[in-house]
């Protein structure tokens, strides 16, 4: 079996130090090419298991038939491999002729549910929305049909919303001609026109919280696809530089890393009034996260607890907000400015406010989503879910009659293109991702993100020894790829809905239906 | 400022195994014996005492409470025979309103005196019956806020039982008006009476401690109430039999009758056997229960107990109302009578999590009565074999004294700091002032109608409250 090394073709990072990256220009170039990005653990966890017998004589019949690539025999080797069941398309397969069991001539093979893949996820992320997206990340390209792939289980929100489509999509519109441009600053202001090629980017997750791979593959994939990433609030290492281009800077209220050349570096800057993980809370790095290199980065003193207070002292107003956004409107002006708030009951009143301070986006951060450790108290209960902040910020922006003069963002509990339709349907330009692009790195969104000595998956951690098991070009790699196969989801259903382009889906709820009000149709 | 109020804490751990959600199943009889074994790599060390629990022939250690889920073994297993599944034990826990997850969280808190913390977002329902229909809300940049729970500022959790006076009066720079009794509880809650499944061995004696040390009160049957520990007479509060005079309980702060129709009668006997004593009514919640409260408070009551069953639904034979509903309800027709605040609002029924504690609060409650979290504590499985007059399972009732208020206090402390943490958010730094502030959360069919309504038009069925 071939390991995401060998699959990437490139050369093993040295040691992947501030340094190397330095004297290796080279290494901060990267494409959108898609490449298989294999899972990097031995045994993927798929819906299905395929168990092979001892009564197996290794003829080949399953590996000559399966389109799924599920059986495998290395070239030059009697055996075969342990089925890779995990791409295994399960009891959709049993009506065609490359069903292996039916197939086998000795009835050495047995299909059965994995019990293990039922226990993975959650209602929002369920197993199928997991594998999904690690499908995604592993081709490049749509998961397979027997993931359902298009919602989770929550039973409200988007998992209720459907996309009508029309009849048959118009026949002189070419997938190739549709546009998934959008662009960042609307206002008329000598600020760069800044447009990213896909109506997303990426979210904050600070160095300190993150394995720094991981990091670096999520801003690698966002200068890939012409997007951004986001620094979170944990300073700006060197590494970033080379990716300066496509790195939000982001300013909370402990301003750990914010200098004014970490200013100058951003096209643009967010200040993150609060997030959807824990609103009104503000954040914080537990001591043990808080290692050297992060305290250095932080200027802060080693194991001690840092925490990021709610609220920015210095706002009580939006008089206050605009002269925040003033003070780095001149530290950088080219610079375009973010305001990331949560969603509260008057979240519309908020949004309005900041686009009167001067902003250029604004990014409403839902409750339910977020990537980093939160009380789950305030996760569950603090804030409205994204859905209905969209839709009535939205309207309010239109009535006010601003709404094209702005960036509508959003984030929290946005996994799919499917739910990225429905967002911009609904009214928003585009959204943030994270959670989605940790689940590509093969989160399993287990929460343990805070216990002992961080992610024991490797992800969200700053342990030495967990850092290394996963490398920056693998995690560039399978975003890539997740990126790839969202824009062509993303592209196929403006496609089928008559659309040349995503900025002509924003608001179109004419072509959402939710299926708890009447009209609704299941089909939809 | 006062000294901040404050619940030590530090983890007691559980006496017997806890059913975890996930177990792992490890099909040894495959092994390859890799030198490199995945266990060995366990960040947990979940696997640490293995071979030595063999050795000994101790038994298999159990995969189920302790492991944390992260599937790494089970991915990187060479022979691929250690897997994961959902723990059936687990999912019989509890029963429809304490789910299992209730049920996990709470020993969670009550071992380990700590919140429980995540990454990764919220993993459930987007909404739900009762609590889970609403959100707080938090504030944001245009209105005044505070700092949070790590800021300068003090949050203040308590609040006031009695009769409050509209107003006061002077005469000649004097005050002319004699203040009623009131009495004040650190946090928005107290113990209610105990189901009588569970009025055995040392539970009770462990609660009442706990009520002492902390503060607070917990409500006690008179016919219950032994002879009690002369500290302990500020913290109980007798919960007085139909017709009873109350006489052997003149020295406690607070008394509870249930309602009749002469409860006026016995309301001013017991005032005039002792003034200084708060006496509160006990009034079933049920669809008619607002016009009774107000008839009360009207006629003087000052404080109301309003009991809802234990998933906090009122008294009716069809679509009952939860204790979100019936409290607005009691609330808001309080406050049209005019007198919401001259009197003290006690919900019981229906809190499992400290979420319910705040949104009841929200919804109009001063405070509210908590038991089967208390009880969760001292690691109760709501298994039922008690109500069968069955042996605990894990002789409840033999709960040493120091192990079980340790437990108890564990929870009181993780609830009143999940309390500071929703209250920091909303930015109220007073839990009298979050009595009723409906404003400051947000319910799903508002939300609905507001953003979808609009759009979609009329919903096929009402939600499920």
């Amino acid at each position: 079996m071939e390991t995401p090394q060998q699959v990437l073709d490139v050369p093993p990072p040295v040691s992947q130090s501030g340094k190397d990256f330095a004297d290796h220009p080279d290494f901060a170039r990267v494409d959108r090419e898609v490449r298989l990005a294999l899972p990097r653990y031995r045994n993927e966890l798929g819906k299905y298991s395929i168990h092979r017998s001892s009564a197996c004589i290794s003829c080949g019949k399953c590996v000559e038939i399966c389109p799924n690539n599920v059986h495998r025999r290395p070239e030059g080797y009697r055996n075969l491999m342990r089925p890779f069941d995990y791409l295994c398309s399960g009891y959709d397969c049993e009506k065609t002729d490359h069903f292996c069991v039916k197939a086998c001539p000795q009835g050495a093979l047995s299909l059965s549910e994995n019990p293990a893949f039922k226990t993975l996820g959650d209602r929002r992320w369920t197993p199928d929305l997991l594998a999904s997206c690690w499908m995604m990340a592993e081709t490049g390209h749509a998961p397979p049909s027997h993931l359902e792939s298009e919602i989770g289980a929550s039973e409200g929100g988007f998992d209720r919303l459907r996309i009508r489509f029309p009849g048959a999509p118009p026949s002189d519109l070419r997938k190739e001609d549709i546009s998934t441009e959008i662009v960042l600053n609307k206002r008329d202001d000598d600020r760069p026109k800044v447009k990213i090629d896909v109506p997303w980017y990426g979210g904050g997750m600070s160095f300190g919280s993150t394995n720094i791979r991981v990091q670096l593959g999520k801003a690698r994939a966002a200068k890939a696809w012409n997007t951004f990433s986001c620094t979170g609030e944990g300073g700006y290492p060197d590494r970033f530089v080379p990716y300066k281009d496509h790195m939000i800077t982001q300013v909370a209220t402990g301003l750990f890393g914010v200098r004014e050349e970490t200013i100058q570096h951003a096209r643009i800057v967010e200040f993150k009034y609060a997030q959807g993980a824990k609103p009104g809370l503000g954040g914080h790095l537990l001591g043990d996260k808080n290692t050297p290199t992060v305290a250095a980065m932080r200027e802060a003193v080693v194991g001690t607890s840092l925490f990021s207070p709610f609220p920015f002292h210095s706002v009580y107003s939006i008089e206050d907000h605009k002269k925040h956004l003033d003070w780095i409107g001149h530290v950088n002006r080219s610079t375009l400015l973010s305001t990331k708030v949560s969603t509260p009951d008057d979240v519309e009143m908020v949004a309005v406010g900041s686009y009167c301070a001067g902003t250029h986006i604004v990014h409403l951060d839902g409750c339910y989503g977020g990537t980093g450790a939160a009380p789950d108290i305030a996760k569950k209960n603090i804030a409205m879910p994204i859905e209905y902040a969209i839709s009535n910020v939205h309207q309010f922006l239109v009535d006010e009659g601003v709404r094209d003069e702005v960036a509508l963002i959003v984030s929290g509990g946005v996994r799919t293109p499917w739910d990225i339709v429905k967002a911009i349907a609904l009214g928003a330009d585009g959204i943030v991702t994270g959670t989605a692009e940790v689940v590509a790195t093969s989160c399993i969104r287990c929460g343990r993100c805070e216990s002992g000595r961080g992610c024991p998956r490797g992800i969200c951690t700053t342990d030495a020894e967990l850092h290394q098991v996963l490398s920056t070009d693998w995690c560039t790699q399978r975003l890539v790829n997740m990126y790839n196969a969202w824009r062509e989801i993303l592209v196929d259903i403006l496609w089928r809905l008559g659309l040349d382009s995503v900025t002509a889906l924003r608001g179109r709820t004419d072509l959402l239906t939710h299926l708890d009000y009447e009209g609704a149709e299941e089909d939809s | 400022m006062p000294e901040k109020y404050h619940i030590h804490t530090h983890p007691e751990a559980p006496r017997f195994r806890i059913e975890g959600k996930l177990g792992i199943v490890d099909w040894r009889e495959d092994c390859a014996s890799c030198q490199n074994c995945v266990k060995k790599g366990c960040v947990y060390d979940i696997y640490k005492e293995e071979t030595t629990a063999l050795h000994e022939e101790r038994g298999y250690l159990d995969y189920i409470y302790k492991c944390k889920g992260c599937l790494t073994c089970v991915q990187n297993c060479t022979k691929n025979i250690l897997t994961r599944v959902v723990n059936t034990e687990y999912e019989r826990l509890g029963d429809d309103y304490y789910k299992p997850e209730i049920l996990l969280t709470t020993w969670f808190q009550a071992e380990t005196g700590s919140i429980p913390v995540s990454g990764c977002g919220y993993g459930g329902p987007f909404s739900g019956p009762g609590f889970d229909s609403m959100w707080t809300d938090m504030s944001e940049i245009v209105r005044p806020t505070r700092d949070g729970i790590h800021g300068r500022e003090y949050i203040n959790t308590s609040v006031d039982i009695g009769r409050k006076l509209n107003h006061l009066s002077f005469n000649d720079g004097e005050l002319d008006v004699k203040s009623p009794p009131i009495i004040s509880s650190p946090l928005p809650l107290m113990f209610a009476e105990l189901p009588v499944n569970w009025l055995r061995g040392s539970v009770p004696g462990i609660l009442a401690n706990v009520a002492k040390n902390l503060g607070l009160f917990s409500i006690v049957r008179e016919n219950e109430i032994g002879d009690q520990d002369a500290s302990m007479v500020n913290t109980v509060i007798p919960l007085l039999n139909n017709g009873s005079n109350g006489d052997s309980f003149v020295d406690s702060p607070m008394v509870i009758i249930p309602d009749s129709p002469d409860v006026l009668n016995t309301v001013e006997s017991l005032k005039n056997a002792k003034a200084e004593r708060i006496v509160a009514v006990r009034v079933m919640a049920s669809p008619s229960v607002a016009g009774r409260v107000v008839s009360l408070v009207g006629a003087g009551v000052e404080v109301v107990n309003l009991v809802h069953d234990r998933s906090g639904r009122e008294d009716a034979p069809d679509s009952p109302r939860h204790v979100r509903d019936v409290v607005r309800d009691v609330h808001g027709a309080l406050l049209k009578a005019g007198t919401r605040d001259e009197m003290t609002l006690i919900s019981s029924g229906g809190i499992a999590l400290p979420e319910h504690m705040t949104k009841a609060v929200i919804c109009g409650a001063d405070l509210v009565t908590i038991d089967i979290p208390l009880l969760l504590a001292i690691e109760c499985r709501l298994c039922g074999e008690c109500e069968h007059g069955n042996p605990c399972s894990i002789r409840l009732e033999e709960t040493e004294k120091e192990y079980g208020t340790q437990r108890v206090t564990n929870l009181m402390g993780t609830w009143h700091n999940q309390l500071l943490e929703m209250m920091g958010a909303m930015g109220i730094r007073e839990a009298r002032r979050l009595r009723g502030e409906t404003g400051r959360c947000m319910f799903v069919e508002d939300l609905e109608k507001q953003a979808f309504g609009r759009l979609f038009g009329k919903r096929k069925t009402d939600y499920v409250i």
